[in-house]
């Protein structure tokens, strides 16, 4: 009967190492990062466009978009005004990992950068395993989903320090229950703060944009 | 593909531990892996068996040790089991609950061929 041997490795540690190089370098030039996650077809890159169009003027954004293939949402947010604007196609992967984070911030001249939205693939699952660096995961769900998301995806909303709630304009016209989406992202995370918001019409943006201003300004003087 | 991806970083960190403790095959590998890793174990299993097909781990096996979430409540100090992911206190009704356990993917041991 063979002896087991102990070794104590963490799977991701070298992820982890590299994640950990990132903050520390974002934290000196005091750049907020934000890791933006949802499914597919929430609006995150609906967000990042209609925040660059109100904001751009205030805060001086840079923004990574991972996709599995195409280069079609950064092409969306250099059109929106983005300046510095970073595609990342996975090539089939299901998330991104901070070695391709590291990668493009080495290529980008982070000096008068406020801050870095990293716009993740969308997926509920695997990007919650990535640390990227950021200093706060931002999770977006939409009224056309299911309710009980936070539900079925407790790693993400637990890892998440922000849900937005996007499309309310089309409240109605699903089952989608505003009132239970919160109180089961709550049961998951009570800290998690919450934005309704409508990317089309701009409904309760104004919010969000408030909440950006004073995380980035809190950044700046941490 | 999320849990193939890591089946191959487990490969990789074996076959370096491997070579650190100068072992020349492996038979099993213990992993821990938390409820809330975000990984699934039946998938990581096909996974990791298909992974290490034609490597110097042809052949060996990933014991996985499942961790259930345990949490510790900021409130009253308590710690418990939390099932279904609902992140409130059984004792005092608290919210505020910070995660002891339940996060793991670590390689714990290895036994050799």
């Amino acid at each position: 009967m063979s002896e087991k041997i102990k070794v104590e490795k963490k799977v991701l540690s070298e992820n982890d190492r590299l994640a950990a190089d990132i903050r520390a370098n974002l934290a000196v030039r005091k750049i907020l990062a934000l890791n933006l996650v949802s499914s597919p077809g929430s609006g995150k890159t609906s967000l990042l466009e209609r925040t660059l169009r109100e904001l751009g003027e205030k805060l001086n954004m840079a923004l990574i978009a991972g996709d599995v293939q195409t280069e079609n949402d950064a092409d969306r947010l250099t059109r929106a005004g983005g300046r510095i604007v970073r595609p990342i196609i996975t090539g089939g992967a299901c998330h991104l990992d901070a070695r391709m984070i590291g990668n493009v911030l080495d290529k980008i001249e982070l000096a008068g950068i406020d801050v870095l939205f990293i716009e993740n693939v969308g997926n509920l699952v695997c990007p919650s395993s990535y640390d990227l660096g950021e200093d706060m995961k931002v999770v977006l769900i939409s009224t056309t989903e299911g309710d009980d998301k936070p539900l079925k995806y407790p790693a993400m909303f637990r890892r998440s320090s922000v849900m937005i709630v996007n499309k309310i304009d089309l409240m109605g016209l699903s089952d989608f229950d505003l009132a239970k989406v919160k109180q089961n992202a709550r049961t998951i995370n009570s800290r998690l703060e919450i934005f309704d918001i409508s990317c089309r019409t701009g409904e309760g943006m104004e919010n969000w944009y408030k909440w950006l201003l004073n995380a980035t300004e809190k950044k700046k003087n941490a | 593909m999320h849990e193939l991806r890591v089946a191959t970083e487990i490969i990789e960190i074996v076959q370096s531990e491997m070579d650190r403790l100068k072992l020349s095959g492996i038979k099993e590998v213990g992993l821990r892996l938390g409820a809330l890793s975000g990984f699934d174990a039946g998938a990581l299993t096909f996974s990791f068996e298909a992974a290490v097909a034609d490597t110097v781990l042809d052949g060996a096996r990933l014991k996985i040790e499942q961790i259930p979430v345990k949490g510790d409540c900021t409130s009253c100090h308590k710690d418990f089991e939390v099932n279904e992911f609902f992140f409130i206190c059984p004792f005092c009704g608290s919210s505020d609950i910070s995660i002891v356990q339940g996060e793991e993917l670590d390689i714990t041991y290895l036994v050799e061929k």
